[in-house]
């Protein structure tokens, strides 16, 4: 009975120090987001005090009031960055599902010459940083005139994109076994139906989620926009985030407020997507 | 309903040929099974008819139409895989009414259609589950629903009962031929078990390396094999093969052992055979069948025995090979124990040592 008693005091022990553990990694994890939402309703006497105030003492709106209004009391085109941000990622990410499904269900399904290589080059390709990139983009760019419009921002995105989602939709398509596409052949269906009313519904999951990565990562992306965009014609908002600093001064608070904008429709997205994401992804349909 | 022609039907990979130039002519309403071991190429042959696999050389035939380059949506066929390919997003409901609706039938046809389908093969409490939430019986009926559903003129299965349990399998099996008996279409059924072949096959065709070996109904495979590999193949146990050299028209083994010839059979003196016993056909005196007008005896030593109720699988040895024999009324055996055992030599077969044909014909 003893030795019971024991087991289950061990048992409770080793629960407490494992929650206690997810609460202090959690902690290390949110608590930059948590402090960049705090920031952004806290007057900057509070946000540059040191010691740190830990217990915000009063809140406000003041730094959004701010940020929304004229030139003069510090405000900026937050309405034109969001414009900005939405189109070019937007229109990137839809444009990198639709070449990654392509490209993704043709590494699946098909069978041809150097796909082996055109996969790693495709690979590859993602290994070479960004910012390595910006100053030859900068020229041609400049040369072509589409630097600072949405245009040259959505190319860049594009590429960025591709592999990832080709290669995050290569994985999916794999996963749905081909007899399904042959039995909806048989049943009647052209090739493209046969894609677009199962093998497209089956994997839909994987295509969400891999857009959702590509989404996110021409929201957040910063090194080569700040580069590429001048001005509000294309400025997206992580480089509106530059505008709170000037010569002299940080506006933290400003910043904090336009960050917090920046994650909510991110954040939104996610869960919309998220059920897509989790579901779906067992498949029934065969048994293997 | 239609009628299937194969002729000199070839799948080529590159330089490799899987199937080579097969004929094969299935008229309507037959129930043919392709069986041979895995890599024979009966599923390959299966799929060209689908249209699934592109034909390399040949020509396919369903009616009176050459499908060569036709897509499978123009064949009017069904196909059963034998993953069963149910649409997971789709209710059974509409993994039923699929093809209708993608063939643009009004949605009280579909109705109609599905309704009766599911009567048949018992699925109407089912009909709003999406195939994640059934079993695998009960997914291998989907698939079948859908098949029938079609009203196609040839219904194509592939290995789809080696998924189910044998319980089940022996169910489906039959399920599938009541099936056939009230639909009545063409069917080709690919397989490698033999026993799934006689049991539902109007005619079987075996097959070997991209060849085919012998076809015909279940009863001429398993009484008139063509060679060595059918031999074996077809029936359960496989056929006992025992080699042996022709003297004074007689089979005489390598220890000596002397069984006379089947007796419709002149075989020339000398000649290096292989005699051919299904376990059936030999059995322990005292647990045998009535003897018949030609029987041989032999005495062999048990070394393992099998009880399967009604009757128990001897494994016995003679000339140095492994013998499978039969007890009928079925008595215990200890192992080591010798027994007589009764030959009937009207019932055995002999094949030539080298070339493995029979000497039959």
């Amino acid at each position: 009975m003893a030795s019971a008693s024991q087991h289950r005091l061990r048992k409770r022990l080793l629960r407490v120090a494992h929650l206690t553990g997810l609460f202090l990694a959690m902690c290390v994890i949110c608590l930059p987001g948590l402090w960049v939402v705090l920031n952004s309703f806290r007057p900057t006497v509070e946000i540059m005090a040191k010691p740190p105030v830990w217990v915000p003492q009063s809140l406000s709106l003041d730094h959004y009031r701010a940020m929304f209004g004229g030139a003069g009391e510090g405000g900026i085109p937050v309405l034109t960055y969001f414009r900005n941000s939405l189109i070019v990622s937007v229109t990137s990410t839809l444009i990198a599902l639709l070449v990654g499904m392509a490209g993704g269900y043709a590494f699946a399904r098909y069978k041809f010459k150097g796909k082996a290589a055109m996969f790693v080059a495709l690979m590859a390709s993602r290994a070479v940083p960004g910012v390595a990139l910006s100053l030859p983009l900068f020229i041609i760019f400049g040369r072509t005139g589409i630097i600072d419009t949405h245009f040259g921002l959505i190319l860049v995105y594009v590429s960025m994109n591709v592999p990832f989602t080709i290669w995050l939709i290569d994985g999916f398509f794999r996963q749905v076994p081909k007899e399904l596409a042959e039995a909806a052949e048989i049943d009647g269906c052209t090739r493209w139906q046969a894609f677009w009313r199962v093998e497209f519904p089956v994997a839909r999951a994987g295509i969400a989620s891999a857009g959702i990565f590509a989404f996110l990562t021409s929201w957040n992306e910063y090194a080569l926009a700040s580069q590429l965009t001048r001005s509000a014609n294309s400025k997206t908002m992580p480089v509106g985030l530059l505008d709170f600093t000037s010569q002299f001064t940080l506006n933290w608070g400003g910043m904090c407020a336009l960050a917090v904008l920046m994650i909510i429709p991110a954040l939104a997205l996610t869960f919309l997507v998220q059920k897509h994401l989790i579901a779906g992804l067992t498949f029934g349909g065969v048994k293997g | 309903m239609a009628q299937v022609h194969l002729k000199d039907v070839v799948k080529r990979y590159g330089a490799l040929d899987v199937v080579h130039s097969i004929n094969l002519s299935i008229s309507e309403g037959e129930f043919v099974v392709l069986v041979g071991p895995s890599g024979c190429g009966k599923s390959t042959t299966l799929r060209m008819v689908a249209g699934l696999e592109a034909i390399s050389d040949g020509e396919v035939r369903i009616g009176d139409r050459v499908v060569n380059d036709l897509p499978p949506r123009e064949r009017n066929l069904a196909m059963v895989f034998q993953n069963y390919a149910l649409y997971p997003h789709m209710t059974v409901r509409e993994n039923l009414g699929f093809s209708l609706k993608i063939a643009k039938r009004s949605q009280r046809e579909i109705d109609a259609a599905v309704n009766e389908a599911a009567e048949i093969l018992a699925l109407t409490p089912l009909m709003d589950r999406k195939p994640g939430a059934l079993s695998g019986g009960q997914r291998q009926r989907v698939a079948m629903g859908r098949a029938i559903v079609r009203q196609p003129d040839v219904f194509l299965f592939d290995e789809p009962l080696s998924n189910l349990d044998a319980k089940l399998r022996t169910q489906m099996r039959v399920e599938i031929k009541k099936l056939h008996q009230k639909v009545g279409s063409t069917v080709i059924y690919v397989t490698h078990d033999q026993i799934e072949a006689m049991t539902l096959a109007d005619r079987i065709v075996i097959m070997r390396d991209g060849h085919i070996v012998q076809v015909g109904t279940p009863l001429e495979v398993f009484e008139r094999p063509l060679n060595t590999f059918v031999a074996t193949f077809i029936g359960s146990p496989p056929m006992n093969l025992l080699s042996g050299v022709i003297q004074d028209g007689a089979v005489v083994l390598a220890d000596g052992t002397t069984i006379p010839t089947p007796p419709d059979l002149r075989v020339a003196e000398g000649r290096k055979v292989s005699l051919g016993i299904r376990a059936d056909n030999i059995m322990p005196e005292g647990h045998s069948l009535p003897p018949s007008a030609h029987m041989a005896q032999v005495e062999m030593p048990v070394l393992l025995t099998e009880p399967l109720g009604t009757e128990t699988l001897l494994f016995t040895q003679l000339a140095g090979t492994e013998v499978q024999a039969k007890m009928l009324n079925p008595r215990p055996v200890r192992p080591g124990e010798v027994l007589r055992f009764g030959i009937a030599l009207d019932k055995c077969h002999l094949f030539d040592a080298e070339t493995g044909a029979s000497l039959r014909s």
